[in-house]
């Protein structure tokens, strides 16, 4: 696979070092090309890449509000094609706080509409940026501060919203998940969703160094992790066909993921046997 | 045209920016172990690793994801 060079994303943003998503959106954009428009729904992304009165990005981008990325996504979209700009690529990054919570009503409408635009949601699994809060997004067992493990609690208590699962339910042409450690795999499947003719939205499984609580050299690895477990799956729906994109070798104990992040470092036996049964599910029924 | 909200009209100014002061770790290269892979180019959260591997230390951060994802660890992370 052709990689572009050119990076559309420049250095010098604020976020942590070692953040997944500016890697995720650096790979996103060498894809989508310069005849692009983001959009970004607040959130870490927007705060790091856009102190005022400076910008990281190198083409045109504009923030919203944390509930309607997926509105003005498509306002940008339809504005273009009244002025007869049907080569340009509209896209929106958002956080998982942005996509399964706040910005899930507006990103619905967007792609029950049928926009002809990309969706992408940098899923970190918690309201980084604010301090570590749960967002719908947070997997069960997950310490945040606001699902603070302790003598009463064991953290998040209830399982991840599905949320490309829900966009599939829409019937869109293109749903796909990916993460940040497979990026020919994420490469690839951008590619095919600035093709489709369509809303196109596309989950990225990105680690978080401060949130989830690893070293920040360790970021590709857990996203690897997280895959290799198969606590995160990489699949695709094309037209309403369901087909797993990766699948590894030999699958490995959640324990080796949920052990290397401080966030999961509570768990008792119980819960993490529960986390590998529910895995286990998914993965049976997937074949993986 | 009246703008409403704040625009930047300088795409990329974010350079103005020196990261690299941020760094604890830094790392360096040894070009005559490196295999050309590209893993170290992709990962980089900075973007600040150009195609012929020179490092741009004004904006690295440090954060070591380049030298733990070397197939060939050719990569040194060395403390300032």
């Amino acid at each position: 696979m052709e990689i572009p060079e050119k990076e559309l994303l420049a250095p010098g943003h604020r976020a942590c070092a070692g953040c997944g998503a500016t890697i995720g959106v650096r790979l996103a954009l060498k894809m989508l090309g310069e005849n692009t428009v983001a959009v970004s729904a607040t959130g870490c992304l927007e705060v790091i890449t856009t102190p005022y009165p400076e910008t990281s990005w190198k083409i045109p981008w504009i923030h919203v509000a944390f509930e309607n990325a997926g509105a003005v996504a498509s306002g940008v979209e339809r504005a273009l094609k009244a002025q007869g700009k049907d080569d340009v690529t509209v896209v929106a990054f958002a956080g998982d706080g942005g996509t399964a919570d706040i910005g899930l009503q507006s990103l619905s409408g967007a792609m029950e509409r049928g926009h002809n635009l990309i969706y992408i949601c940098y899923d970190n699994e918690a309201y980084m940026n604010t301090g570590v809060q749960r967002s719908g997004a947070t997997p069960y067992g997950a310490s945040t501060t606001t699902t603070p493990h302790g003598e009463e609690s064991f953290g998040e208590n209830k399982p991840k919203k599905n949320i490309p699962m829900i966009m599939a339910a829409h019937g869109v042409p293109y749903v796909a998940t990916a993460s940040i450690s497979y990026p020919e795999d994420f490469m690839m499947k951008v590619q095919k969703a600035k093709e489709v003719e369509g809303p196109a939205y596309i989950h990225l499984h990105q680690p978080c160094t401060t949130g989830w609580g690893y070293d920040s050299s360790k970021t590709i690895e857990l996203g690897r992790l997280a895959v290799e477990t198969g606590s995160w799956l990489l699949y695709e729906i094309v037209e309403g066909e369901f087909k797993i994109t990766y699948r590894p070798l030999e699958r490995k104990p959640v324990n080796v993921y949920l052990e290397a992040q401080k966030r999961f470092k509570h768990l008792a036996d119980a819960e993490k046997e529960k986390i590998q049964n529910y895995v286990d599910e998914i993965c049976a029924e997937l074949k993986i | 045209m009246t703008s409403v909200g704040a625009v930047v009209r300088d795409p990329g100014s974010s350079i103005k920016n020196k990261t690299g002061s941020w760094r604890t770790f830094k790392p360096t290269l040894d070009k005559e172990k490196c295999i050309d892979c590209g893993n170290c180019i992709l990962f980089c959260p900075e973007g600040c690793i150009t195609k012929d591997y020179d490092i741009d230390y004004d904006y690295c951060k440090g954060c070591g994801i380049c030298a733990e994802e070397c197939p060939v660890k050719a990569i040194k992370m060395e403390r300032e």
